[in-house]
């Protein structure tokens, strides 16, 4: 399919969503739909990294927080909409995604792992002490009732789903165009590709740069739904779990697979979360990552041929 | 320069170095299998907190004096690595897939480990009680605390025995070889997958000495292993992957530099340095500051 084409299909399933949770109508449907759908822009964003280049990043939880933290600085400064804060979150997390891309990608891809996870907690530290945007205490956000006679959760979601939107396609385009290309010769044999003329460094830049960016933006409402937001919630562990084990549950060779994973798993948190309790259902994401590594290395769409 | 702050530097400096010689403890298993068995265990962190809980255990409901506990429970933690590793030789290495998912696999372990211990024990600080708890030795302006000095040099044994084994024992050269040359390993009659298996399981064993000491040295609860994975792959990395000398080197500049940080800048911005050492490690010099480049 086309690439006008797709996105037109993929618009029309998200009316389609949008319609299905205000037929719902119950406010919970936006609350618990709005965590799922940032976790298919996160599963998304990862993947064009982690599984289109083969560089495994743990630290998620920073480039979202990250996000989040510039909406907290912003809306205490000035007076922006919420889409053009998460532009800027999107703008901050890419940057430092460059930046620690730069000083590390050059190395074997163990390292530039280590150095996403250490990444993380120098930034929960630099935030934790910084005491404008709350520091240790936390922040509070004033959250509107309504934006253009649209209840603000519902706004949220909507916005989440544009991201959604924008992240899949954004997928989908890399997958078949020429950097696509480039980012699987570096999977599968970075040497040989570099050998050949290809970009590696550069072509891993711009992942890290378009995943941290989208993990940003997926962060950037998170104050305004929270309205309290400190940085142990911020950066919390289960941010770089599940965005980890959503693409590996899915299948990391295309699209599809983060968004299968996402919608699976965070649905089942959701469910888990409420029926049972929120650390067991932390447990069950933990042992299904592990589980899917080992029994079923393709994931789900692994299941389907191809 | 005045008087007070001339013992305050003494004293920080001390105490960073016996604190260094806990932080080789912790990372000495990191050392044997991430720099020579080139498995990246980021779960390591994790085990030491097991470590810890076991420890915490032995000592509240049975008496014993943790670090005891912890030598007596060394076998344990050590089939406990063999067992881990046979996973993850079947799962990954003989599948010529242990990059990704090797890494998730290890990352899924740490956040069970953790959310495990969260669900049984809480989010609680514990800790344990010994008789070296509290006291401290005082030679002139320096104070020298036990619970800091009892840890310290146990970790420095359990270190230099580690590496007589290493030196002079057939398997512990093998482990040193198989980093390097697998098939050479093969051709003297020794089976890589089993030194391996080996080595393993003494990277693991000696999480269990390292919960231990430190839990002696700090309360602990579960999320407190994401802390140690900085400074244990920041030590690692500087230390020359999988040099013993190295790691203790390395280990100790960490430590006298995140104890000056607390004593001069406040305890809050200490796990900073250790990853912002990480971080500069890894751009400057990844061959590591004692490693051959």
């Amino acid at each position: 399919m086309r690439g006008p084409g797709f996105v037109a299909l993929l618009l029309l399933a998200a009316a389609l969503v949008f319609g299905a949770a205000r037929l719902v109508d119950n406010p919970y449907a936006f609350f618990a739909g709005y965590v799922v759908l940032q976790y298919v822009v996160l599963a998304t964003a990862w993947n064009i990294l982690g599984g289109y280049t083969g560089y495994v990043n743990f630290g998620t939880a920073a480039f979202f927080a990250l996000g989040a933290y510039t909406t907290v600085a912003l809306h205490k400064l000035t007076s922006l909409p919420l889409p053009a804060m998460m532009l800027a979150g999107g703008i901050v997390s890419g940057a430092v995604g460059i930046g620690t891309g730069y000083l590390t990608l050059r190395l074997r891809g163990t390292y530039f792992s280590i150095a996403t996870l250490a990444m993380a907690v120098v930034v929960q530290t630099l935030i934790t002490n910084w005491s404008f945007v709350g520091g240790s205490r936390g922040a509070y956000v004033v959250r509107p009732a309504e934006v253009m006679g649209l209840d603000y959760v519902q706004y949220l979601f909507l916005l989440m789903l544009a991201l959604a939107v924008i992240a899949i396609a954004t997928a989908r385009t890399i997958e078949r165009a020429r950097i696509g290309t480039g980012f699987a010769a570096i999977r599968d044999d970075e040497v040989a590709a570099e050998a050949n003329g290809v970009p590696t460094l550069r072509l891993k830049l711009i992942a890290t740069a378009l995943s941290g960016g989208l993990m940003g933006m997926a962060g950037a409402p998170l104050p305004y739904y929270v309205t309290y937001l400190d940085p142990a919630s911020g950066f919390s562990l289960s941010y770089a779990v599940n965005t980890i084990a959503m693409p590996l549950i899915g299948g990391t060779s295309s699209w599809v697979g983060p968004v299968i994973g996402a919608v699976l798993l965070g649905t089942l948190q959701q469910v888990a979360s409420v029926t049972i309790s929120s650390a067991l259902s932390l447990l069950i994401v933990g042992l299904l990552l592990v589980g899917f590594v080992i029994a079923a290395p393709r994931g789900i769409i692994g299941w389907f041929g191809k | 320069m005045d008087l007070l702050s001339l013992d305050l530097l003494g004293n920080a400096l001390v105490s960073g170095l016996l604190l260094g010689a806990f932080y080789a403890a912790v990372t000495i298993g990191v050392s044997i299998s991430f720099g020579m068995l080139d498995i990246v265990n980021i779960a390591h962190p994790a085990f030491i907190i097991l470590g810890s809980y076991t420890a915490y255990i032995a000592n509240t409901a049975l008496g014993v004096d943790p670090i005891l506990a912890s030598i007596v429970l060394l076998p344990a933690f050590y089939l406990l690595g063999m067992a881990i590793y046979t996973i993850y030789d079947l799962a990954f290495e003989r599948r010529g897939d242990a990059s990704i998912r090797g890494l998730a696999f290890f990352f899924g372990l740490l956040f069970i480990t953790e959310v495990a211990l969260v669900l049984v024990f809480g989010v609680d600080y514990r800790l344990v009680e010994a008789p070296y708890i509290g006291p401290s030795l005082t030679l002139g302006p320096v104070d020298l605390p036990l619970r800091l000095l009892v840890p310290a040099l146990v970790s420095l044994g359990l270190i230099g025995g580690l590496q007589l084994f290493m030196r002079h024992s057939f398997t512990g050269r093998a482990i040193q070889a198989v980093a390097q040359d697998p098939l050479a390993l093969r051709l003297m009659a020794a089976n890589p997958t089993r030194i391996k298996r080996i080595a393993f399981g003494l990277s693991i064993a000696t999480a269990s000495v390292a919960g231990a000491v430190l839990i002696v040295i700090q309360p602990v609860e579960p999320s407190i292993a994401r802390d140690y994975i900085g400074r244990v792959f920041a030590i690692c990395v500087m230390g020359g992957l999988g040099s013993f000398g190295g790691t203790i080197a390395a280990a100790m500049a960490l430590g006298v530099v995140e104890s000056l940080t607390s004593t001069f800048s406040g305890p809050s911005w200490s796990p900073a340095v250790a990853f912002g050492f990480l971080l500069l490690t890894l751009a400057l010099r990844p061959a590591g500051l004692f490693g051959r480049s």
